[in-house]
């Protein structure tokens, strides 16, 4: 890995021990390193959370925003300078709580900026609450007989919004997940990706999923590569999480980002 | 009439006073009475190869105007009140990252919904107190198209020059206006400063004119932006001196320079014994009445702001001339009249005049308030 994407100076993070939000920055640095792109030419935006965080300990250029606001500020960036790669870096509570009508809006524009979603399952910074993306049933501090509410998946909720590329990984899967990152970031036009990763300080420890190395290698129990889920009936599929590209085409014409260029 | 007089409506002029001032990105979303603005910048924006976008809300397009704005690009937003109440936690990030904006906010008659279509100057004080945290904005208030254009221009210049947001606090009558106004007298155009050297480079170092020398992203400087509190790297901290430092140089780098910021219009304070102190639609009728005054023999005199913010109490009290006797009359139930008072506390009386029914005050009105009043 190119350690000159990172500011040493800025190490060590803040993140928990055994947290999977250095997992997932690691496979996107990676993945920049493959696509070799220009270091100057990339931003980083972010909103408020755990994983907001990842972008100041990278050496790009990073803006850290309000809470659900990075969509809306790297849509601003993108279309002020279209030949920028701009990826956003947020949380499950940041993009599909507070943020979700700019996730569902970018998608719908196909804005050409990529979405990495850190999904733990709960809000880490402020103590381990319910989000969006909390499954049911599992246990938060503002879900303490378990969460009566259904999340939303996240691969379909996009989808249907209009992305034209969606994918969902897992912080076990280490290639797969810097393969798809790497795919959206390539990919011309509003891509997401849903990085699963775990948050042992607080959504594992009230659910009891073990120590953080448990619950990375329990992805393999409960991911299922998409190419092996298609083969399966959904009675099979109850319980499981399923990992891959989803969606991956032509983006709608005209888009507003490459507008700019042919109007200039 | 010369050829650059051209009939325009309020609205109108602040998207060509923004497009004469180098703005080439506008992000906003519709709401009485600003409507016209976007509208203008759907159509001229590609016209300029400029940006125009329309948000999802109001939240979206102010946070979309400060990505552009880091971007490099000079940036303009408009709304009323209640969009304007959504842009608030923009506004306070804006404030914090010192990225340059413009803000047009078309006062209407609030709370809440309100009526849309009716003016108020009700937003004089949420313009400067609107967001959270101790912060510092400047705040130009038009009394006219003509002013629009030229204010306008003028807030992006500031924007761009002091790195902060600018807050247009127009008015739905303003904003609807149509006058004629001449749009070939442009003002310089100010270009916002940017660093040359990578080596050393420190976003928020400042020299002593406290201002930060800022690269656009996407230009190799490597930039961090963050409304945490942060250090001149960029990089948040949670030392209470650092932040100290942080706030006080938000404060000071428009308060070293309020005689390039603030701007008055004053008639005849000098002499005057009753003085009215009024801001944008108000002071139009104020300026007829003083008028009326005077050919009755009486001594009055006006003090116009065009700067509402910063608000600077000592230089009040000098322009003000000698007047026992200050009228403040505004379209909400007292909030300039607030300042006019903390600036003269007893020493003069203060008189405030309100109406809130979603009606302008006429200068016959003014009269027969100095009359009935026994002003």
């Amino acid at each position: 890995m190119r350690l000159d994407f990172l500011r040493s100076e800025r190490l060590p993070n803040i993140w928990c021990p055994g947290c999977g939000n250095g997992i997932v920055l690691r496979s996107l640095l990676e993945a920049i390193d493959q696509l070799k792109l220009d270091p100057d030419k990339i931003v980083l935006v972010s909103g408020i959370g755990c994983s907001s965080r990842a972008p100041a300990y990278t050496a790009f250029d990073n803006v850290h925003t309000l809470h659900g606001r990075a969509i809306p500020v790297a849509t601003g960036i993108k279309l002020a300078n279209p030949d920028l790669t701009v990826i956003v870096l947020t949380g499950d509570g940041d993009s599909s709580a507070i943020g979700g009508n700019h996730l569902i809006h970018a998608a719908r524009r196909d804005v050409d900026i990529t979405v990495i979603v850190f999904n733990n399952f709960n809000y880490g910074m402020t103590g381990g609450q319910s989000s969006p993306l909390t499954p049911s049933s599992t246990i938060t501090t503002t879900t303490p007989a378990g969460n009566l509410d259904r999340p939303f998946d996240l691969v379909n909720l996009a989808a249907g919004a209009g992305a034209t590329y969606v994918a969902r990984s897992g912080v076990y899967f280490t290639k797969h997940l810097t393969d798809h990152i790497r795919k959206a970031i390539a990919h011309n036009g509003f891509s997401l990706v849903d990085a699963v990763a775990q948050c042992p300080t607080y959504f594992g420890r009230f659910n009891k999923k073990g120590s953080a190395g448990q619950m990375i290698t329990s992805q393999k129990d409960w991911m299922v590569l998409k190419s092996v889920a298609d083969k399966k009936t959904p009675e099979e599929l109850v319980g499981k999480t399923v990992i891959g590209e989803f969606v991956n085409i032509e983006r709608h014409a005209p888009a507003s980002a490459d507008a700019v260029k042919e109007q200039s | 009439m010369s050829e650059s007089m051209v009939l325009m409506q309020g609205n109108e002029a602040v998207a060509e006073g923004a497009l004469a001032a180098g703005v080439r990105f506008f992000a906003g979303y519709p709401i009485t009475p600003s409507s016209e603005i976007a509208e203008v910048m759907a159509r001229r924006m590609p016209q300029v190869g400029g940006t125009f976008i329309q948000m999802e809300d109001e939240i979206a397009s102010i946070m979309a105007i400060i990505g552009a704005s880091l971007a490099g690009k000079k940036v303009l937003t408009a709304t009323s009140g209640p969009g304007f109440s959504l842009m608030q936690e923009g506004l306070g990030y804006a404030c914090m990252v010192e990225a340059p904006i413009v803000i047009l906010d078309s006062m209407r008659y609030g709370p809440s919904t309100g009526m849309a279509t009716k003016v108020s100057q009700m937003d004089f004080m949420q313009a400067r107190w609107g967001t959270h945290g101790d912060h510092w904005v400047i705040v130009l208030s038009p009394s006219s198209v003509e002013e629009s254009y030229q204010l306008t221009i003028q807030a992006v210049n500031l924007a761009e020059k002091y790195r902060n947001p600018v807050i247009i606090l127009s008015d739905e009558t303003i904003s609807h206006l149509r006058e004629p106004i001449d749009i070939s007298n442009v003002p310089p155009i100010v270009e916002r400063k940017l660093p040359t050297e990578k080596a050393g480079y420190l976003p928020y170092k400042t020299d002593s004119s406290l201002i930060p020398t800022i690269a656009n992203v996407g230009t190799g400087f490597r930039t961090s932006f963050t409304g945490l509190v942060h250090n001149e790297s960029g990089f948040q901290t949670a030392n209470g001196h650092v932040a100290e430092a942080l706030v006080e140089r938000l404060r000071d780098k428009l308060f070293n320079n309020l005689d390039d910021i603030i701007r008055y219009d004053i008639d005849r304070a000098e002499d005057a014994d009753i003085l009215f102190m009024s801001f944008g639609i108000t002071a139009r009728a104020v300026s007829e009445a003083v008028e009326s005054l005077r050919s009755q023999g009486r001594k009055a005199g006006s003090l116009r702001f065009i700067t509402l913010f910063p608000f600077d109490d000592e230089r009040v009290r000098r322009v003000a001339g000698g007047a026992k006797t200050i009228v403040v009359p505004e379209l909400n139930s007292g909030q300039l009249v607030l300042l006019v008072k903390r600036v003269f506390g007893d020493s003069r009386r203060i008189v405030p005049m309100n109406k809130i029914n979603g009606d302008l005050i006429s200068p016959q009105e003014i009269l027969s308030f100095v009359r009935e009043e026994n002003l």
